[in-house]
């Protein structure tokens, strides 16, 4: 069997198209690659649509814990606490029972055991929570004069919130907040290690550089094609988010400009 | 219910929590060796010995943590195996690579084939830690490295005037003043460590996840006197305030660690301090 035809069979095996059986026998390089990389389909997935989903909560909890009213500030503090101080894997694992015994109450919660929605909304909190404190950090390290600036113009409420207060936030927390979407990305391989079942072996990149991993009783060849596909991915973000704060950034001098710096705080 | 709660199995879930525990306290120090090697080496003169330190810092980025994990707990069991089969069947003429399995000698199973339960519990065991302290150590080395540099430039050069070598300098200005300059970062470290530890569930170590989804599971009436449920989401529960106690309470230990470290120091911490007590 030719590259193009293993190629034909697996690239969208995750989704549930092409070829049913997974090969078996003697492995070839190219079903390594394919595989892994029809995997990676899934990280995408819950990569972007936690981030885009998590950035709006992700405000509001900021805003919520820089708020003077304890009603507000409260929640968003033991909201952001629960999340980030607890491990993803246990979040999974919590979230998927609890889906599974709402399940068995009220049929609607059928989805949510599901990796696609389920471990989605997982991720959407926990990164919520995470941007959320670094948007909070953010919020607190605002220049007293880009406010006092909106003072003088008759600013105030809504609008000062939103021409002034949210859009510099944004770009003071643009560095962290690029790190924080490279470690949702990377912490996306824990969903089909944590109880959500990978429902006829449509899993992620990770799922299935361990099936081969197991199958061929050889690390070196499968982990190592994951890496490269994480590495590249890394990059397609760093430059993606680089834009966006650029961007973000375009009225600013030259050396004003916070520059990202590539910290991994790995695990959460 | 409180007999429910103290069968075997439960006490083999409370155990699991020791388990958890010492694994933190057996990697912690181990990983900031590790750390502290890798940073020495990636400030060595010696040029191989610095890209042997900095590729080691530089392994871990870019690529997801549990991959790690994965890839080293097989990977160094067969390097141990390797090695050993090489050092115990010098004559064995056999390719240990056959198509899709590792084959060794039986003499260089690891552990050996007729070894007692305890004995591969242990030896999983010790292969987490171990693939947790190269896995850390990568990290901690990362921020030592760092708090290496971040050592004033003045206090280095007033060790030179007074005729110290490099190495005394090493020993008695740098080691001793950087970890102020690390704590923040050896201390997320930590919190990050210990929200690694229910990864040994992967791993293939009976640890806290492995047993509240064990005893969660539904169980009839036939092998147990107590039958319940799906109650697996409350074992989970229990689990998620394990961690966010764990967590508090190293919040609260790490900021007196940081306070007891900043008194004396040249920084910014240092200086509240002094001005505190005047």
């Amino acid at each position: 069997m030719s590259c193009l035809e293993t190629i034909a069979d697996y690239a969208f095996r995750s989704i549930g198209y092409g070829e049913r059986l997974l090969p078996r026998g003697d492995y070839t390089l190219c079903q390594q690659f394919t595989l892994i990389g029809s995997g990676m389909i899934w990280n995408v997935y819950f990569g972007i649509v936690a981030l885009i989903s998590g950035f709006g909560l992700a405000t509001a909890l900021a805003v919520g814990k820089a708020s003077q009213n304890r009603w507000l500030r409260k929640p968003a503090e033991w909201f952001i606490f629960l999340f980030r101080g607890s491990p993803l894997f246990i979040q999974f694992f919590f979230g998927y029972f609890f889906f599974l015994s709402l399940k068995t109450h009220y049929p609607f919660f059928d989805p949510f055991t599901s990796a696609w929605l389920g471990a989605l909304i997982v991720l959407f909190l926990n990164t919520a929570a995470y941007s959320g404190e670094i948007f909070y950090g953010a919020l607190q390290s605002i220049p007293k004069g880009d406010t006092e600036a909106a003072d003088a113009y008759g600013l105030s409420g809504w609008p000062r919130f939103r021409r002034v207060v949210w859009p510099t936030m944004l770009r003071l927390a643009w560095p962290a907040y690029t790190n924080e979407a490279i470690f949702l990305f990377h912490s996306t391989t824990l969903v089909f290690f944590s109880g959500f079942p990978a429902w006829q072996q449509r899993g992620d990149a990770l799922y299935y550089a361990n099936y081969f991993a197991d199958k061929t009783f050889n690390p070196f060849i499968p982990y190592p094609i994951l890496a490269m596909y994480f590495i590249l991915v890394t990059l397609v973000i760093i430059w993606t988010m680089g834009r966006i704060g650029r961007r973000l950034n375009r009225h600013l001098p030259q050396e004003a400009r916070r520059k990202f710096r590539f910290r991994p705080q790995v695990i959460r | 219910m409180s007999c429910y709660l103290t069968t075997g199995k439960h006490m083999n879930f409370y155990v699991s929590f020791g388990t958890v525990l010492l694994l933190l306290a057996i990697t912690a120090p181990l990983a900031l060796s590790f750390g502290f090697g890798g940073a020495m080496a990636a400030r060595s003169r010696i040029a191989p010995l610095s890209w042997f330190g900095k590729g080691y810092i530089a392994i871990v980025r870019g690529v997801p943590d549990i991959a790690f994990f994965l890839f080293f707990v097989i990977a160094l069991d067969q390097a141990f195996e390797y090695i050993r089969h090489h050092v115990k069947c010098p004559d064995w003429t056999d390719p240990i690579r056959q198509g899709t399995d590792f084959i060794v000698c039986a003499e260089a199973k690891l552990p050996l084939g007729n070894a007692p339960q305890w004995v591969h519990e242990a030896y999983g065991f010790s292969l987490a830690v171990l693939t947790f302290a190269i896995v850390f150590g990568a990290f901690a080395a990362n921020v030592l490295f760092g708090a290496m540099r971040a050592v004033p430039k003045a206090q280095l050069e007033t060790a030179e005037a007074y005729g110290m070598t490099r190495r005394q300098t090493f020993w008695r200005i740098v080691v001793p003043q950087m970890w102020v300059y690390a704590l923040p970062g050896l201390g997320n470290l930590w919190m990050v460590l210990t929200k690694a530890t229910p990864l040994l569930f992967l791993l293939g170590v009976e640890d806290i996840v492995y047993w509240a989804r064990e005893l969660g599971g539904i169980k009839g009436e036939r092998f147990t006197d107590y039958p319940h449920g799906d109650w697996r989401m409350w074992y989970f529960l229990v689990l998620l305030v394990f961690y966010l106690g764990l967590t508090r309470v190293s919040e609260v230990v790490l900021a007196r660690l940081m306070r007891r470290l900043t008194r004396g120091q040249a920084t910014a911490g240092g200086e509240a301090q002094r001005k505190a007590a005047a």
